[in-house]
């Protein structure tokens, strides 16, 4: 699984999704006559992946722990919510110029005002808190991710703990897998370029990345702040799928899920991280009949997989080297 | 070139140098000796930045470069091979060589310096696109010091690069450091527990005690000097 075919994938796919943007969905294209089930599936998987993704860049790539991702995720959900639903009348006005494609157009903005504030969030917790490391770090984010939800919670104008109601269902897969493949080229090419070395420079030695002249921190801050744009891309996309959204969703357990596609797949692996947040959907699915015993089936998963592939899914396959032209050989 | 006047640091409620001063002339190389927990990692560290310089003053080219961050230190001019060698484990030895140019922006220049590095360690050309972390101690030693000549630095410092590598090899190691010493012109500051071999190569030596600088003098000297031989020497 290099880069290349990686691509190719990428943009087949993107392919599909623009035909699926301008043809007639009930007519010419295929996937429309799936079930609303599976379809709701995708979904939830594309968004999957946009986290797993995105969380990849800093529990992966940057070897930073982040337990708070769900924090994020919720700053882009109530942030786009608040546009499309709360202000959702006067926001169309302004947008009336766009005619018909206002609904729509509010959408992609409130997205982006989303990922925005996530990112915006991310800076906040980041820049006081990545001095920390290892443990210490993944108690302050996980201590930062439940500010979140219980600031929501106790926010009257956010719906409190009852939730938000009634946001215009726009998420379609199409929107869906675009923000995803988005995601997974753009963090693919910041990891992959010289710039991005970077980012892996402070994973491997953190000390001998600063003798090269790398400021780790500032590293360590655009990793937080990418991997929490993406977040709150996912975030806007799943409150516009749901329709409805609740502090208790965007809980601890929602960051730990992240966590473990992140691990399963293998840190630092775009391409691992992606598999095993679609697997991981799809199983959590198929196990739906064993209810609460689908914790276990996850945990025994995990235990094997340490035990038989410590690097992950595909941690380790997809390593730089084999991913550049001209590998001399063998080594 | 690189001065030291008066510098005290530590770590927590410890001081590990008590008001150390030295001077690096340029082209030479100068070496730190000393036993166990005398200071000598601890001066680099922060002559580097990684630890901070609670007073006195770390000048470096008539620039004082006191409790700077450590990239831009290393912008100076100034390169550590930290202790332990610390190589990018994950990255491929070439990966690592293009790491050490990470501030420069000159191609044709890395390109050239690329080209010497491994016209002068030419393992490593036998390795390039091998993980660095499946090299042996000794190519993981000569990859970190071609890692910090790739940032083209005017002053190397050293740190215990014979530290768990085969005496074979450390004996090559130490030749390169003289041969890139003589032809490049790079200063290199030199901790070295073997003192005899630091000795050696060196023009000037300084001996730490305690986080105090006990004795300097021309390195012919400090190696005929009795108290040296007895305590560093085994003589």
């Amino acid at each position: 699984m290099g880069a290349r075919s990686l691509v190719l994938i990428a943009a087949l796919a993107v392919g599909l999704v623009s035909f699926c943007f301008t043809g007639h969905p009930e007519a010419a294209w295929p996937l429309a006559q799936i079930d609303d089930y599976l379809l709701n599936i995708l979904i939830l998987a594309g968004i999957n992946v946009i986290l797993a993704v995105s969380l990849n860049i800093v529990n992966g790539h940057t070897g930073q722990f982040s337990l708070g991702h769900a924090g994020f995720m919720a700053v882009g959900a109530y942030g786009s919510a608040a546009l499309t639903q709360l202000n959702g009348k006067a926001c169309l006005a302004s947008l009336s110029f766009l005619g018909s494609a206002a609904p729509l157009g509010l959408f992609v903005l409130s997205l982006l005002v989303g990922g925005l504030l996530a990112a915006l969030a991310g800076l906040a917790v980041g820049l006081p808190s990545l001095r920390l490391k290892g443990d210490y770090l993944a108690i302050v984010t996980l201590g930062f991710g439940e500010i979140i939800r219980v600031m929501i919670q106790n926010t009257e104008s956010l719906g409190g703990a009852r939730g938000l109601a009634g946001i215009p269902n726009h998420t379609t897969l199409g929107w869906t897998w675009l923000v995803s493949l988005i995601s997974i080229y753009c963090v693919g090419s910041l990891v992959n370029s010289t710039y991005g070395r970077g980012f892996l420079a402070v994973r491997d030695d953190e000390i001998a990345a600063e003798a090269m002249g790398i400021n780790t921190t500032r590293y360590k801050v655009t990793a937080f702040v990418v991997g929490a744009f993406f977040a709150g891309l996912a975030g806007g996309l799943y409150a516009h799928f749901i329709g409805y959204v609740t502090p208790e969703g965007f809980s601890f357990l929602k960051s730990v899920d992240v966590v473990v596609m992140v691990i399963l797949g293998g840190m630092g692996s775009t391409a691992g991280v992606t598999v095993a947040a679609i697997g991981l959907t799809f199983l959590n699915e198929a196990l739906r009949e064993a209810e609460q015993y689908r914790m276990v089936a996850f945990a025994l998963l995990l235990i094997i997989l340490m035990i038989t592939r410590p690097q992950g899914l595909l941690g380790g396959l997809g390593g730089l080297a084999r991913w550049l032209p001209g590998k001399g050989g063998k080594s | 070139m690189l001065e030291l006047l008066n510098v005290t640091a530590g770590y927590g409620s410890i001081t590990a140098l008590h008001g150390v001063s030295l001077r690096v002339e340029k082209g030479t190389i100068v070496t730190l000796v000393g036993a166990n927990g005398a200071g000598k990692s601890t001066t680099l560290r922060a002559i580097s930045g990684l630890l901070p310089v609670r007073e006195g003053k770390v000048l470096f080219e008539g620039k004082e470069l006191t409790n700077k961050r450590p990239h831009q230190i290393v912008a100076c001019g100034l390169a550590h091979v930290p202790e332990g060698r610390m190589i990018f484990s994950n990255l491929t030895v070439l990966e690592n060589l293009q790491m050490g140019a990470y501030l420069r922006r000159d191609r044709a220049g890395i390109a050239s310096d690329q080209e010497f590095v491994l016209e002068t360690f030419p393992r490593l050309r036998e390795r390039t696109w091998q993980q660095a972390g499946t090299l042996s101690g000794g190519e993981q030693q000569m990859l970190a010091i071609g890692r910090a000549l790739m940032g083209r630095p005017r002053c190397l410092m050293l740190d215990e690069p014979s530290l768990g590598i085969a005496p074979l090899l450390v004996k090559t190691i130490f030749e390169k450091i003289v041969q890139v010493n003589r032809e490049l012109g790079l200063t290199v500051l030199l901790v070295e527990q073997n003192a005899h071999l630091a000795l050696e190569v060196s023009q000037f030596g300084y001996v730490l005690e305690t986080g105090r600088i006990l004795l300097s003098d021309r390195s012919e000297h400090l190696k005929t000097n009795p108290a040296v031989q007895a305590a560093y020497l085994g003589a």
